[in-house]
């Protein structure tokens, strides 16, 4: 098990977000939690991240605990995230973002061999490579805060909403993407509202519900599931 | 109302003095120009330091101009005390005092930090602010009991008081001594800003905390390094007051650190090149207007531009970002 969350409790000043959820996630998985908007999802990555911390419960990963790990320390150790609204530094260019990506990294030949695959899965990255981040579509951007991410030559790849506010095609440009990106062997953590693009690429899923998970399975079972079909996938 | 008659009556007689003793008038407006591009340097670097902390914190660090003042009593104390210039030579001697200083006031700098503001990082941006002035008051009271609450002058005579002669004009080599060394260190911060990793991380920092994180940077230390750099340039200026104008007393920190703050917002809060380009055209306004209007109006006129820029242009002269799209 590459990472196991134990009762993972979050708060918000006296507000509980996450009432001690449980999950885990096998090296080589995609794994995607679904759930509506202010379930808790966003929080779960903030929180495997080290933005926000547990109040209580544990995140192990790689069989040390987290929980209490400082942010930049987390990305050192392979955990990178691509935040919801994608947050590029819109002030400064594409490829400046692409470097700090690479901030943990000090093998030059290695970042170099990474922004290369990057330029590859994403060709309209090098075109732009001198423009301001701030410039690019929304696709672009997405593409950017995913290559970024790669960067930090990460183990483990959380993404939170990839799809949001995307046209269907870039959409699917994405996701055939993230698919790629897996098959190089990088775990995926994917949250997402568009529940059934999510569950196809996906192996396994959770659903979550007010600081819940309430339901684990394959990702298969689910899109067959009544519940979740009702739910999330408009019936 | 002041009376703009005896102003203008007064001015005239000035400018009939100085057209005299100068030569000419143009003689004259290029002084006043190297005179205030010299001033206006030293606000920018003073400027840069509040520039960089709004950046990243969205903080005005009040306490930044009693750094600054530090820096010149440091450059005192360090300059008697060693007797640096006599032993190595002139220029090597202000070498050594000024990296000194510099260094000695960024190690303050980052204490500030940690104690004034690091503390206050969670909560609202009130406290933090109310922390800044305490620090200021702090400082400019440790100042006053160390050193007394009387003007304290340089040794004379350290620096040359020789005149280059540039395109037939006389110009102080002090004067284009500061100038250079000020265009020298923002040339320098520029360049690291622009170029290395650590720079590209305090841009990053400054754009977005939470997203810098996620590429694994160190914000903490990221606010640290600038809580030294800022404090650094501010004492290097101190310095360079002390050394060009010879006196300096606890309260100069106040007004340098005033005017460098009006050139912060008219280049552009948060804007690096903004705070260079807001300090030497704030210096070059304060002198001509000195120079053309009254002496007695010097600091009005700059705090007249401070008023102006936030009833025109708020955001200042370069501090208008990309839009972004979301």
């Amino acid at each position: 098990m590459l990472l196991e969350i134990e009762n993972l409790k979050v708060k918000y000043g006296n507000v509980e977000a996450l009432h001690g959820i449980n999950f885990h996630v096998d090296e080589g998985e995609i794994v995607c939690i679904l759930g509506a908007n202010g379930a808790g999802k966003s929080t779960t990555l903030m929180a495997l991240s080290g933005l926000v911390k547990a109040s209580e419960g544990t995140i192990t990963y790689n069989g040390e605990h987290i929980n209490k790990a400082r942010a930049h320390d987390i990305v050192k150790s392979g955990i990178a995230q691509v935040p919801e609204g994608r947050r590029v530094f819109g002030t400064l260019t594409v490829f400046e973002n692409l470097k700090l990506g690479a901030f943990t990294c000090d093998d030059h030949d290695l970042s170099a061999s990474t922004l290369e695959w990057i330029y590859k899965l994403f060709p309209i990255l090098k075109e732009r490579e001198q423009q301001l981040a701030g410039t690019l579509s929304g696709g672009e951007q997405q593409m950017l805060a995913i290559g970024r991410a790669l960067m930090a030559q990460p183990k483990v790849l959380l993404l939170d909403e990839p799809s949001l506010g995307l046209a269907p095609l870039v959409i699917k440009t994405i996701f055939e993407t993230v698919k790629e990106i897996n098959s190089k062997g990088v775990t995926i953590i994917l949250v997402e509202q568009n529940a059934k693009a999510a569950l196809k690429l996906s192996n396994r899923g959770y659903v979550m519900e007010v600081g819940r998970l309430t339901m684990e399975d394959d990702a298969d079972a689910l899109l067959q599931n009544e519940g979740v079909r009702k739910a999330y996938l408009g019936g | 109302m002041p009376d703009f008659g005896l102003i203008v009556r007064q001015n005239q007689r000035k400018q009939d003095f100085y057209a005299k003793n100068y030569g000419d008038i143009m003689e004259f407006f290029f002084q006043q120009l190297t005179n205030g591009l010299t001033v206006g340097s030293i606000y920018a670097l003073i400027a840069l330091g509040y520039t960089m902390v709004y950046g990243v914190l969205k903080l005005i660090n009040f306490a930044h101009g009693d750094l600054f003042t530090i820096g010149a009593f440091l450059g005192l104390t360090l300059l008697t005390s060693l007797g640096l210039t006599n032993n190595i030579g002139t220029v090597a001697g202000v070498i050594v005092l000024a990296i000194m200083v510099v260094a000695l006031v960024a190690i303050i700098g980052a204490l500030l930090e940690k104690t004034a503001y690091r503390p206050l990082r969670q909560s609202n941006r009130l406290s933090a602010v109310v922390s800044a002035l305490g620090a200021s008051i702090f400082f400019q009271n440790a100042i006053m009991l160390i050193y007394g609450a009387r003007v304290r002058v340089f040794p004379q005579n350290i620096l040359p008081s020789t005149a280059v002669n540039i395109f037939g004009l006389d110009i102080p080599v002090v004067r284009i001594g500061v100038f250079i060394c000020s265009l020298v260190m923002m040339a320098g911060l520029y360049l690291f800003i622009q170029k290395t990793k650590v720079g590209t991380a305090i841009r990053a920092a400054a754009i977005d905390q939470g997203a810098a994180k996620l590429m694994g940077i160190n914000v903490d230390r990221v606010i640290m390094i600038v809580f030294m750099i800022g404090p650094a340039l501010g004492g290097a200026a101190g310095l360079m007051v002390g050394l060009y104008y010879g006196k300096i007393d606890f309260t100069m920190g106040w007004i340098y650190g005033l005017k460098a703050f009006t050139a912060a917002i008219l280049g552009g809060i948060g804007n690096i090149p903004g705070a260079m380009l807001g300090g030497i055209l704030l210096g070059v306004i304060e002198a001509l207007g000195a120079a053309y209007i009254s002496t007695a109006w010097k600091d009005g006129i700059a705090f007249l531009v401070l008023i102006l820029i936030l009833l025109i242009r708020p955001t200042g002269i370069l501090g208008e970002r990309v839009a972004e799209k979301v």
